[in-house]
């Protein structure tokens, strides 16, 4: 599935500084895969050493946080767009 | 140009920013994530210089405000902006206290705070001071209603263009006391946590200086003058417990780092300080994590009159978490109609009108009491963060009405009489 991945600016360094990039997978899960062929390391910026998301890395499909779908096995449609938001405080 | 001996006694007391997670260091930027593993960065000072520059004499000597705090800022001129912001009243409670049976009862009261009636005008003081020595000319902030009035009023005064995201449900006072500084207002068809989202994908492409994304570092500093305060207004000494709202958790872990720099600097004695947090039960993601034993929390999707901390998605949750545990505190949640009656309570005891997050953190100080969770003798401190009249629709139906009266002396006694038969019978336990 083609899908649109908007990059956050502590992460375009990997990217070659753009801010989306096109990618194609079936789940989250996948396009982390496909992320680390195109862009080598930055699965280890999003991921700790056993694989799970980082804490305070947030993935959103749709504008919807993955934790309220089905975490990185959440699955993905062509022109889904995927979001990757570091946590942010506020108020 | 040379420094002149005052600036070099205040002005290099920060000296880098630094991963919470990992402790990578970055130079003092507009960065606020770790490159590394996106955990959150914050500033480091040079404590042996503090130790050996401030004393409390010095303290006392400075402006009557946030800023007699500047070396605990970070801020690296003295081009910094002063509105008056801080120092607010720290009250001995009389009324509030006698009635929850506590006898050390203080009230920090940022309802008063300038100028915009909340406690962000010192997170914002502190960003846009940051914003300005880092260049930028447009200062943004995705916000519940305070910090969005804050940004807006402090970028008027300092001249800088900004653009505000607010959620489009936002109360009335908070929207009018945005746009009367005439900023880009921007009202988000979703709720607080797609407002934040969306501001940073903003950030990523504008080069704007967004105080709660890019500038956060920066901007939660502010917060921990309300921990400076406190102990400087009760004489120089620490309380033997707090309770404070949370909503993304920055304040109350601010407020634990103000306690900490000020023992490690010498300018207090250091003795233990239970911390404990306030939360609506509509959007209570941190006092579930705390009640389930969990160190870290389940997002959840707010539904509260308290939308000032109607955070689903809390950033900092998992170090106001490890606070309230290690220092003995609890975190608690309380009803919307707690709510309503801890602002009525605050106000009828203390004449002191404080928002829904006011209303909030009260009705978790009388819980907290009464489960036996405060002792009585114990120093309490508690945060009240807004101003009530900002946020009239949560209260407008629990307050009554005026007494109509014609001009008369006759109408006024009657209904003087009425509202004291009125009164009469609200203290009988059944209606007659």
């Amino acid at each position: 599935m083609a899908v649109k991945v908007l990059i956050p600016t502590p992460l375009q360094k990997l990217t070659n500084e753009q801010a989306t990039l096109e990618c194609s997978a079936g789940n989250i899960s996948e396009l982390l895969e496909s992320l680390e062929q195109s862009c080598p390391g930055i699965k280890a910026r999003l991921c700790d050493d056993q694989g799970e998301l980082r804490r305070f890395v947030n993935f959103y499909v749709n504008n919807e946080d993955i934790r309220f779908l089905e975490g990185i096995s959440t699955s993905l449609q062509d022109g889904d767009e995927v979001s990757i938001i570091p946590a942010i405080a506020g108020g | 140009m040379t420094p002149t001996l005052s600036q070099l006694k205040t002005s290099a007391t920060c000296t880098a920013l630094k991963c919470k997670e990992c402790g990578a260091e970055y130079e003092l930027k507009a960065t606020h994530v770790c490159e590394m593993c996106f955990g959150p960065l914050e500033v480091v000072y040079d404590i042996s210089a503090l130790k050996r520059t401030v004393t409390r004499e010095t303290i006392q000597a400075g402006p009557n405000s946030i800023w007699r705090y500047r070396p605990f800022l970070p801020v690296l001129t003295e081009q910094y902006i002063d509105v008056g912001t801080g120092m607010t009243p720290l009250l001995k409670s009389h009324r509030l206290a006698r009635q929850l049976g506590l006898k050390n009862l203080y009230i920090k009261n940022d309802a008063v705070n300038m100028p915009t009636l909340s406690f962000k005008d010192r997170v914002v003081s502190v960003a846009l001071s940051r914003a300005r020595e880092l260049g930028f000319e447009t200062v943004s902030c995705a916000s519940t209603g305070n910090l969005a009035n804050s940004t807006a009023a402090i970028a008027a005064h300092a001249g800088l263009d900004c653009c505000v995201f607010i959620p489009a449900d936002l109360e009335a006072g908070k929207v009018i006391g945005t746009l009367i500084y005439s900023p880009t207002l921007m009202a988000v068809q979703g709720n607080y946590d797609q407002v934040n989202r969306l501001c940073s994908e903003v950030a990523n492409t504008h080069g704007w200086g967004f105080v709660n994304i890019n500038l956060r570092p920066y901007y939660s500093e502010g917060s921990k003058t309300l921990g400076y305060e406190v102990i400087e207004q009760l004489g120089w000494e620490l309380p033997d417990h707090i309770v404070a709202p949370l909503a993304s958790g920055s304040l109350f872990t601010k407020i634990y780092k103000g306690f900490q720099e000020f023992i490690e600097v010498g300018l207090v004695a250091d003795k233990p300080v239970r911390c404990s947090g306030a939360q609506a039960e509509g959007c209570s993601p941190i006092a579930k994590a705390f009640k389930e034993g969990r160190d870290f929390i389940l997002p959840v999707k707010p539904n509260t009159i308290a939308k000032s901390i109607a955070i689903g998605n809390p950033a900092d949750a998992v170090y106001a978490l490890d606070i309230a545990r290690k220092t003995n505190g609890n975190i608690e949640s309380v009803t919307d109609a707690e709510i309503v009656a801890g602002m009525k309570l605050l106000a009828e005891t203390e004449g002191i009108f404080t928002e829904t997050a006011g209303g909030t953190t009260i009705a978790v100080l009388k819980k907290l009491v009464e489960a036996g969770k405060i002792d009585p003798d114990e120093k309490t401190v508690v945060y009240i963060t807004g101003n009530g009249l900002k946020t009239q629709e949560a209260i407008q139906d629990a307050v009554g009405e005026p007494l109509t009266i014609e001009p008369k002396l006759d109408s006024f006694e009657r209904a003087l009489e009425r509202s004291r038969t009125l009164d009469r019978l609200e203290w009988q336990p059944v209606l007659v």
